[in-house]
């Protein structure tokens, strides 16, 4: 009789002694990956935490706030709003009529220098209302035939302006087509001043999306004529009012630069700007601006990236202020849970 | 596929009629003609006939191979094939698996439902400003906006047409805004869902190394709902016991023999110590003697009896010898076990059909009757000889096995002696055996009786063996009648069957009875302990008896010491005075009221001790759970169960079992979890929300149904503690941050659209939109839901109660849903409000350049991707290098996909040209338009964080903070303690 016999009752369970080792054992194999136990920091929102961090960002944003409104400050920006005002008075009460029939448009506004401008001086025009990003509007070009003469019949996307009489506009489309065209010449007593028209465009724009070879050809020559005209012995690519019109605002109101005075303008100027008023904005009561900037590192004058960070910096600050009071005056520890019970009644329900 | 959830032996004969047929050669000219019933479900019976040259011969379970069947003990078998394909019984069982969803997932629809109402909403808002302003397009003829040509325009922008232009822009609104729909959420989730699984599989902690067995996550979707269990059904046998079996006791001849104690025995001696110190010491004395016994004779699985007045051959003095040789005859000749000898080192070893008879066989080796060989009809045995004292071989002819059925209750053999004595011997429930003994056979009937309740009281399962010698003559006349009802092909075979058997199982003379130990699984207490003060509410629902059930319970830490016990049970006298009149209506109607009433006494019961720190146990029986279950009652029962803290249901059949966890499920509303082991508890797994499978040594069939797999029950605590609580946390805050991030994202659509006349242009190049989800955030969000952990897997099984989070579901509560998507709402505005008030107007360059379109889109994109990676930073509670690798990864690889983007020819990246080189990286403004946004857009959320974790801290902020500032080496109890009424509350910390 064999005592120590070992004797299983099962023998398809498996059983093996456990000491022997297993050739082919299903033990999932260590590592601090599968077994979840990888080094981490993990972050608590200690009071420390939580008032260095908000101490962290208002002294970070605080100097930003008042370096952005101290660049906004020294910007120097005349605005002049002139569509009202070029229009003649007995015109007024029928823009529309006015702006479509008219032909002589011509118009001078005086504008005074309330401050030193240094040069460069940029010109913008400011539209309102126009939405430039209504998807209609913004599909409505050809990138290809724009690039290269080769593509010109390219103008799927370009309609209702997409061909008079079976022949391709180029460069086609409703953005084209209703350029902005009303024109400024600006003088200083009597001494016009020069606008420089290069370089209002982006770089990669004129090099890459407008072509050198690409002339254009049967523009505004149908009966409803919308914008500017283009002269159709230059490349798009050296027209740099198309290209800065071509791309579209973000915005209904925008401005696009329409050139710079390379001039400095000393404060008491004043400024003649002869302008012909010939673009509609009429219809959709858009209204029109005339903008002279300068710019700071920063860019033009906007006082609201300043405020707000003023604010927030401010806003973090006072949050500090108030935990580093709640820890001082009630100096409990987070990590004392007596303030929380969980209530289970025999329902299970949380009551706290 | 195993089907029957058994993978011990199952004992196959070939015919008497077929078995000389042994080679290829014999089945040339084999003709015979098989009849049998329809393909059916039934894996217990088969019924068919075989004639054979004109013999008739019955088929049974016997000559039957199911599907998948593995050969053991033999090269091969001849064979017909009756049924094959969808008429097998393997398949006829195949019920659809049922569709498990989490609740999360299902609320994640709903929140589905709300954002596609709120899409709806905000394009019909869309739609009818562009009616208005395409309407106004034409006015009295004159055009308005007159370079959007209104008088030669399409469907999608004509005034004349304005309604209908509406309805198509309604529906290019409806993609336009579409990212306020996580689309890539669900792929994202079951991605995240099966690397969780794959955790799951991997963990080290829940590998059983004598089975050889990891968890295994057979489902993916329910990872979640594994940390939200209210109510866990567990199964008993082989689920929170073993399922291996010991023989510890038994009682022969009215003595009673085995010194052991049992774990149940040893709880009950700890409750004593607990409640009388005076009397601890010698109690815990005599655990720990028996402690080094236990220890001394484990070497023998199944065998466990100590005791030196029979042990090593010592019974043959004992006064009643003839008995205990009967007694050990009968255990080593009446089951159906095979011997396995070992050829290297001559041992046996058994493969039996249940481990308890398995103990039998080796509780008789060891005793002096080592059965070694089976032949068809003949057993083999080395006997101790009473007499001489020496070891003899004898055989045994077989000829007949009355098998064992839950039915029956009993098995019995009859064999022929070498000296051609008839033997019938039986084992089988002490409720069946002692009403068959012959009245000459009563001697001890009361001692034994004592016995098999103090058995049973310890927890231990009895059988009572007995035996009869039967006369030639009677038997032979039994024989052919039981023949006849063997071959007839009869539906109701199976019933004649056993009356035939009946009529021999009688007069019967009592041997005495044994006691076999269903040993608790390792670490089963403390697991229960721990997921008590989870606050999961534990159900045992078992087949066993009343009093094994309790004492179970009672051993497992289930029912405690000073708990108030609430009794449903049928056997009361009034109920035995109806059941005896037999009028079956009057008993229903009786008994029906008789629980109604029980439960109503429980109930006022409950409610009197409502204010003392008194729990309950209710443990109610199969019986009166029929009625309890009833369509009138079920409520009061639920009411009255959940009012416990823990609730036994015994003698439950596997129908109950589902029904009972159907109406927790269904009455409650909570999450249930049920965990079994046995083919029986395949139904409650498949009904309750989770079905946790023990890949025991009863099979395969409940882990095959189930959705988890595990190998021991105490690993129930990791997988819900730890990967339940992690992944119901992961998953919870995936889902609320993925609702913020296209949330953020989407809305920002809405608000360029206000200033866009709502004409359904986007914001942003289609390629920024289309990769937002699968590049620029995605990668976060996936590491959130697969790394994030609050606190370590050791803390949460420290601090048990953290698993409350999941049960009350605090983390994915509605209020929670909609902050999160507030918060979507507000990052939104701050990036569209602030990034076009900063650059919209003035030079945004010193060098004069203003803010165009494209600007616009690619400078709030790099907002966005700033914003909601940041989010994800802020918000995540554990950086490992992955998560730093994503988040950092990310916002790097939006800044070099629109680098390279950018270079690619004008056709190809249209808007997005060079726009970051030379627009947007050379003006301060864009960089500090990014800064403000971020840093602005985090605050509200950083606030709100910062004075929760201050005055309403969650708990797991406090077991965080408690970790960082050292003080979580305290114990447990300190930080929490069970107050009254299974409430549960925090008391502080001293410092």
């Amino acid at each position: 009789m064999n005592s120590d016999a070992p004797s299983s009752s099962s023998g398809a369970a498996g059983s093996a002694d456990p000491a022997t080792p297993r050739r082919n054992s299903k033990r999932p194999k260590y590592s601090k990956f599968t077994q979840q136990e990888l080094p981490a920091c993990k972050p608590i929102l200690t009071p420390r935490w939580v008032i260095s961090s908000f101490m962290l960002v208002s002294i970070i944003f605080i100097p930003i706030g008042l370096a952005s409104l101290f660049a906004s400050k020294d910007v120097v920006e005349i605005v002049d709003r002139y569509d009202t005002e070029c229009v003649p008075p007995g015109s007024r009460n029928d823009k529309v009529k006015y702006i479509q029939s008219s032909t002589n448009n011509n118009c001078t506004r005086r504008l005074m220098v309330k401050k030193d401008m240094d040069h460069p001086i940029y010109v913008y025009y400011q539209l309102d209302n126009f939405y430039q990003n209504h998807r209609r509007y913004v599909k409505s070009r050809s990138d290809p035939q724009l690039k290269d003469e080769k593509d010109e019949n390219e103008i799927s996307d370009c309609k209702p302006e997409d061909d008079i009489n079976g022949k391709p506009i180029v460069p086609c489309g409703l953005i084209a087509w209703s350029m902005f065209n009303d024109t400024y010449s600006f003088s200083r007593t009597n001494q016009s001043l020069k606008i420089n028209k290069k370089g209002i465009s982006w770089k990669s724009d004129r090099e890459h999306k407008f072509g050198k070879k690409v002339f254009p050809k049967n523009f505004q020559n149908s009966t409803f004529i919308g914008g500017a005209k283009l002269n159709s012995s230059i490349p798009l690519s050296e027209q740099e009012d198309l290209i800065v019109w071509m791309r579209t605002a973000a915005l209904p109101t925008f401005r696009k630069l329409y050139g710079k005075i390379e001039v400095d303008l000393k404060k008491g100027d004043f400024i003649d700007v002869l302008l012909e008023n010939n673009y509609n904005t009429y219809s959709f009561n858009g209204k029109k601006k005339l903008v002279l900037s300068t710019t700071s590192w920063l860019g033009g004058k906007n006082n609201f990236i300043g405020i707000a960070y003023l604010t927030v910096g401010g806003l973090c600050f006072l949050l500090a202020m108030a935990f580093t009071i709640i820890y001082l005056v009630k100096p409990r520890r987070l990590g004392d849970p007596s303030y929380l019970s969980w209530n289970m009644n025999p329902g299970g329900r949380l009551t706290s | 596929m195993n089907l029957d959830g058994e993978t011990n032996l199952k004992l196959k004969h070939a015919l008497n009629l077929t078995a000389s047929l042994r080679d290829d050669d014999s089945f040339k000219h084999f003709k015979a003609v098989i009849k049998c019933e329809d393909p059916n479900e039934d894996l217990y019976s088969f019924v068919g006939t075989l004639s054979y040259h004109g013999q008739q011969s019955p088929l049974s379970l016997q000559q039957m191979l199911l599907r998948d069947s593995k050969l053991r003990n033999t090269e091969y078998v001849y064979g017909v094939v009756v049924f094959t394909g969808h008429d097998t019984k393997v398949m006829q069982n195949a019920t659809d698996p049922p569709s498990k969803r989490s609740k999360i997932e299902r609320r994640m629809d709903k929140i589905i439902y709300i954002l596609f109402g709120v899409l709806i909403l905000i394009s019909s808002v869309g739609s009818v400003f562009f009616w208005l302003s395409t309407r106004n397009d034409i006015r009295n003829g004159e055009l308005d906006r007159w370079y959007l040509r209104p008088d030669d325009t399409t469907v999608l922008f004509d005034p004349k047409r304005a309604l209908l232009a509406a309805f198509l822009h309604f529906l290019t609104a409806l993609m336009l805004y579409g990212y306020l729909i996580p689309i890539s959420l669900y792929v994202s989730i079951e991605l995240v869902k099966v690397l969780q699984s794959i955790f799951i599989n991997k963990d080290q902690e829940m590998y059983y190394e004598e089975t050889d067995k990891p968890a295994h996550a057979r489902t993916s979707n329910l990872n979640e709902e594994l940390g939200q269990i209210d109510t866990i059904l567990s199964d008993k046998t082989g689920t929170l016991t073993c399922n291996s079996m010991e023989f510890v006791k038994c009682s022969i001849a009215g003595v009673s023999y085995g010194r052991g104690m049992t774990e149940v025995e040893r709880a009950r001696a700890m409750r004593k110590i607990y409640e009388h110190p005076e009397v601890g010491d010698s109690l815990t004395n005599l655990l720990k003697t028996s402690d080094a016994e236990v220890g001394s004779s484990k070497s023998i699985k199944g065998f466990n009896l100590s005791d030196e007045r029979i042990m090593d051959g010592k019974w043959v003095r004992e006064p009643n010898r003839d008995i205990i040789e009967n007694f050990l005859r009968v255990l080593a000749l009446c089951h159906t076990a095979i011997p396995d000898v070992n050829k290297e080192s001559g041992k046996i070893s058994y493969e039996a059909e249940s481990p308890d008879e398995a103990a039998f066989v080796i509780t008789a080796r060891e005793l002096g009757f080592e059965f070694y060989e089976r032949t068809q009809t003949r057993l083999f045995l080395h006997e101790l000889d009473p007499l001489n004292r020496r070891m003899v071989n004898r055989s045994y002819e077989l000829l007949h096995v009355l098998e064992f059925s839950s039915a029956r209750k009993r098995m019995s053999v009859i064999v022929k002696t070498e000296d051609n004595k008839l033997m019938l011997l039986s084992k089988g429930a002490d409720s069946i055996i002692f009403g068959r003994l012959s009245d000459e056979g009563r001697g001890f009937e009361a001692e034994t009786k004592e016995h098999i309740s103090q058995y049973s009281e310890a927890g231990l399962r009895t059988l009572v063996v007995a035996y009869r010698e039967l006369g030639e003559k009677e038997y032979k006349l039994w024989a052919h009648e039981f023949f006849n009802a063997k071959t007839s092909l009869a539906a109701d075979r199976d019933e004649v069957l056993d009356a035939t058997a009946d009529k021999i199982e009688r007069n019967l003379i009592l041997l005495g009875a044994t006691a076999v130990e269903d040993k608790l699984q390792k670490g089963v207490p403390e697991c229960i302990d721990k997921l008590a003060k989870a606050g999961i509410k534990i159900w045992i629902l078992t087949g066993d008896k009343m009093e094994t059930a309790i004492n179970i319970g009672y051993a497992c830490g289930l029912l405690r010491q000073g708990m108030e016990r609430i009794v449903i049970s049928l056997d009361n006298p009034h109920i035995d005075a109806v059941e005896k009149q037999g009028d079956k209506e009057m008993l229903a109607k009786a008994s029906g009221e008789s629980i109604a009433r029980q439960i109503q006494d429980g109930r006022s019961q409950l409610r009197s001790f409502k204010e003392s720190p008194i729990d309950f146990g209710l443990i109610i029986d199969g019986k009166s759970l029929n009625f309890a279950l009833s369509d009138g009652l079920e409520h009061s029962f639920l009411g009255l169960a959940l009012s416990c803290v823990s609730v036994i249901c015994c003698r439950s059949s596997p129908k109950q079992k589902a029904l009972v966890t159907r109406l927790v499920k269904v009455g409650t509303g909570s999450t249930t979890l049920a965990i079994g082991d046995g083919a029986n508890d395949v139904g409650m797994l498949q009904e309750a929300d989770i079905g946790v499978g023990i890949t025991g040594v009863e099979g395969m069939q409940a882990a095959m149904s189930s959705d988890f797999a595990i190998a021991q029950f105490c690993y129930l605590e990791r997988l819900l503690l730890v990967h339940g609580h992690w992944c119901y946390r992961r998953i919870a805050m995936m889902i609320c941050y993925f609702f913020y991030k296209n949330i953020a994202f989407g809305l920002t659509f809405l608000w360029f659209e206000a200033y866009a006349s709502f004409s359904g242009q986007a914001a942003y190049n289609d390629w920024y939109m289309a990769f937002y989800n699968v590049f620029f955030t995605s990668l976060p969000v996936i590491a959130l839901g697969v790394f994030d952990q609050d606190v370590s897997a050791r803390l949460s099984l420290k601090y048990p109660l953290l698993y409350q989070e999941g049960v009350q579901n605090t983390l994915f509560s509605w209020s929670r849903i909609l902050g999160w998507m507030f918060n979507g709402f507000i990052s939104s505005v701050i990036i569209f409000y602030f990034t076009t008030n900063s650059i919209t107007l003035q030079a945004f360059r010193s060098d004069g350049h203003v803010l165009d379109y494209e600007i616009l889109g690619v400078t709030m994109y790099t907002c966005v991707v700033w914003v909601v990676n940041c989010q994800m930073a802020i918000s995540i509670n554990y950086f490992t290098w992955i998560q730093h690798f994503f988040i950092w990864g990310s916002i790097a690889f939006w800044y070099l996909f629109i680098i390279i983007y950018g270079y690619l020819p004008p056709t190809i990246s249209t808007t997005a040209y060079k726009v970051l080189v030379e627009a947007c990286a050379p003006s301060p403004f864009f960089w500090l338009v990014t800064l403000l946004v971020v840093v602005s857009a985090l605050v509200p959320y950083f606030t709100y964080r910062a004075f929760q974790t201050r005055f309403h801290p969650m708990y797991h902020d406090i077991i965080q903070i408690s970790r960082s500032e050292g003080r979580e080496k305290m114990s447990p109890a300190e930080l929490t303690e069970q107050g009254k009424d299974g409430s549960i509350s925090i008391t502080h910390i001293e410092d």
